[in-house]
């Protein structure tokens, strides 16, 4: 299938995808009356343009990351996770029953119990769906999507009948003890005596993302599990005809792409709420699909393209204050990137395939003999 | 619990069920000719907004539902090429086209009418009016069958008899005509349909088509009908509940009208506590009512109660020269 170069199929495509998706979404905002020049200024100038942007833009792309890698490592046994929304909110209640049940001396400890905590309980919700898709062949999708409605459900139970301080009308729970508070990046950078703006939510969950991408880097392309997840995914029979478990892999591939989903409570609830609240999530679940496809499932892929959607989720709230586009367009750059990274992305391929082919007939081929 | 409180919960159970059946029978003609379709909530909240914009724009409900049915089927028009033309992921255009429309009916509404993403609230002939049925007036002195006929058959707004009517329609469309058996047969063997000489690029558009008008019919009815006007998200994972009604109702017509009764029956009842409280002697929590349409459907995808075996051809794109 050497139909055309590694890095066409790798740079070049997606970035024809992305940017076409770009290109709609700034007739969008042309159609709404703004000017899009001026508005990807605004964008670049709140997110990237100082230390205080950067630590909300990190702070959404930490959010990503763990979404992002938890719908890669399933597209790569050719499962679709949608349920990252369910599971993200999951461990949230993971690391919100760890926070305030134990007396945490130090939050380096917390932080381990709180991983654990949030990992294993996004594990375990996405460990139903697989179940059911290894075992009864419901598909995954669909169970996945009504896990989201259920933890949802379950959440808003769980927090205004169990964990809901007494007295208080919100539905969340109490402050987490500040033993458990995470450093912010600003601590952690000025050890190396990097100035950065403080009172910003970036926290030192970024380097467990960062951590998180080499893990699942080194899980999917260096161990025989990473081995028999691609085999799988490649192709149910072959992997079965060599051996491979469909239902083992099936289920361990859901419950780490479920723990990764999970992780992302460590960055939301436990380094910037510092509580656990309703909808904690917003949306970053779904925002994962968009990220991995424009990432190709690559670790390093997700990585970018989390940076992108921090950026555009921080660039799309500045907007929101200082012009009448509402931070909604984020959604609409996020529908169109899933469209045509994802949906539409035989559209572009295969023209730049037929490019390629067309380019590789005019050379001579050296193989063949010059009199023919 | 009086006579008058059932047929209050049944009143609303059957406004409820409206979208939801609406949206499942989309469901179903998509998903029998073989195009999975998680974009059934996009295309209700999207025709949701435009109908109401429109309706709110021309005074007329009946435009309204024209501009919702364009929006849905627009929509439609998009699954379609990315599923059927260029072979793309449906799943992943379903999932593209619901954020589309959550995002584009906040985008556009808060510049159109500059309400944080409502329209403004519809009056007069912006709406469904409810119609009263003929003898609906004489029979109400009759007991029992007066006040059911009064109370619960008539008194409704167009979309909920359109609805109701589409059951059959479907059912004779889907297994009674040459259109309806070329396009199951599309979703189960598109190989075989195409050996016939028959287009499945043109069934499975056309399923695609009668989705999104169905879809509009919902959405148009959500802001014209149970509501007066659009508010951002209205369409609150009813789609996907009439996905869930699809599968429980495994594909078949009839069962999704009893599928989607029940569902709206949940909604119905979770809006009134205190009759639940009566009925089944202790509090039942709400979060437990509105999981239940998804529990419900886990139980039966997991095949506990039965089987639910999806359209064999389902979520492939066809291939010709396979």
């Amino acid at each position: 299938m050497d139909r055309m170069p590694r890095w066409a199929d790798i740079v070049l495509i997606p970035l024809i995808n992305l940017l076409l998706a770009f290109l709609i979404s700034g007739l969008v905002i042309l159609a709404i009356g703004e000017d899009p020049i001026e508005a990807l200024k605004l964008m670049v100038d709140g997110a990237l343009g100082s230390t205080y942007g950067w630590g909300f833009t990190l702070y959404y792309a930490t959010n990503f990351i763990f979404t992002g890698l938890a719908v890669a490592v399933a597209f790569h046994a050719s499962l679709f996770n949608i349920g990252g929304e369910g599971q993200a909110a999951l461990g949230g209640l993971g690391v919100a029953l760890v926070c305030l049940m134990v007396p945490w001396p130090h939050w380096t400890i917390a932080l381990i119990a709180a991983t654990v905590g949030a990992g294993l309980f996004g594990a375990l919700w996405a460990a139903i769906p697989a179940y059911l898709q290894a075992k009864r062949g419901s598909h995954i999708v669909i169970t996945t999507i009504m896990f989201n409605f259920i933890a949802a459900s379950l959440l808003n139970y769980v927090l205004v009948n169990m964990l809901r301080p007494a007295g208080s009308m919100d539905p969340a729970t109490a402050k987490f003890p500040e033993a458990t508070h995470l450093p912010t990046l600003t601590d952690f950078l000025e050890i190396f005596g990097i100035p950065f703006a403080a009172r910003t939510p970036a926290n030192i969950t970024l380097i467990i993302a960062l951590l998180a991408c080499v893990a699942v880097y080194f899980l999917i392309w260096r161990t025989r599990l990473g081995y028999q997840i691609r085999a799988l995914g490649k192709s149910e029979p072959a992997a079965i005809y060599a051996g491979i478990s469909p239902v083992w892999i099936i289920m361990i591939t859901m419950m780490i792409s479920g723990a990764l989903a999970g992780l992302m409570a460590i960055n939301n609830v436990m380094g910037e709420a510092e509580r656990l609240v309703l909808n904690s999530v917003e949306g970053a679940g779904f925002i994962g699909i968009a990220v991995a496809l424009m990432g190709r499932s690559h670790p390093f892929g997700v990585l970018i393209a989390a940076l992108l959607f921090g950026f555009l989720y921080q660039g799309g709230a500045e907007l929101a204050l200082w012009t009448s586009i509402p931070r909604d367009l984020v959604v609409v750059i996020q529908a169109l990137v899933i469209l045509f990274t994802g949906a539409l992305d035989g559209m572009v391929r295969t023209p730049v395939e037929r490019m390629f082919l067309a380019l590789r007939r005019r050379k001579p081929q050296p193989t063949r003999g010059p009199a023919e | 619990m009086d006579f008058l409180t059932v047929l209050q919960i049944l009143d609303s159970t059957l406004r409820l069920s409206t979208p939801l059946l609406l949206a499942c029978l989309a469901g179903l003609f998509s998903e029998r000719a073989g195009i999975f379709d998680i974009g059934l909530e996009g295309k209700m909240l999207a025709a949701a907004f435009f109908s109401a914009a429109t309706a709110a724009a021309t005074g007329s409900v009946w435009v309204g539902l024209l501009a919702g049915i364009g929006a849905s089927l627009a929509l439609s028009g998009l699954h379609g090429v990315a599923s059927i033309t260029f072979r793309g992921n449906q799943l992943i255009s379903g999932v593209a086209i619901n954020f589309l429309a959550a995002g584009l009916t906040v985008l556009i509404g808060q510049s159109w009418f500059g309400l944080g993403g409502r329209t403004p609230s519809l009056i007069g002939g912006g709406r469904f009016e409810p119609i009263t049925l003929p003898f609906a007036e004489a029979l109400s002195g009759v007991p029992i069958i007066g006040p059911l006929y009064a109370e619960l058959i008539s008194g409704h707004t167009i979309p909920v008899y359109v609805a109701l009517l589409c059951v059959p329609l479907t059912w004779y469309i889907l297994f009674r005509t040459r259109f309806g058996l070329r396009l199951r047969a599309v979703g189960e063997n598109p190989a075989a349909v195409d050996t016939a000489g028959v287009s499945v690029v043109g069934l499975r558009f056309a399923a695609v088509a009668i989705c999104g008008v169905l879809c509009g019919i919902a959405g148009a009815y959500l802001a014209t009908g149970l509501q007066a006007g659009f508010v951002k998200d209205m369409s609150a994972g009813r789609g996907f509940i009439a996905l869930a009604a699809l599968i429980f109702a495994k594909w078949r017509p009839w069962y999704a009208l009893y599928a989607t009764l029940l569902f709206g029956f949940l909604q119905a009842i979770s809006l009134r506590p205190d009759v639940i409280k009566s009925l089944v002697g202790f509090n039942v929590q709400i979060q437990l009512l509105d999981a239940l349409p998804y529990i419900l459907t886990v139980v039966i995808l997991a095949g506990f109660v039965g089987k639910a075996v999806p359209p064999r051809a389902g979520g492939a794109p066809y291939v010709k020269e396979r």
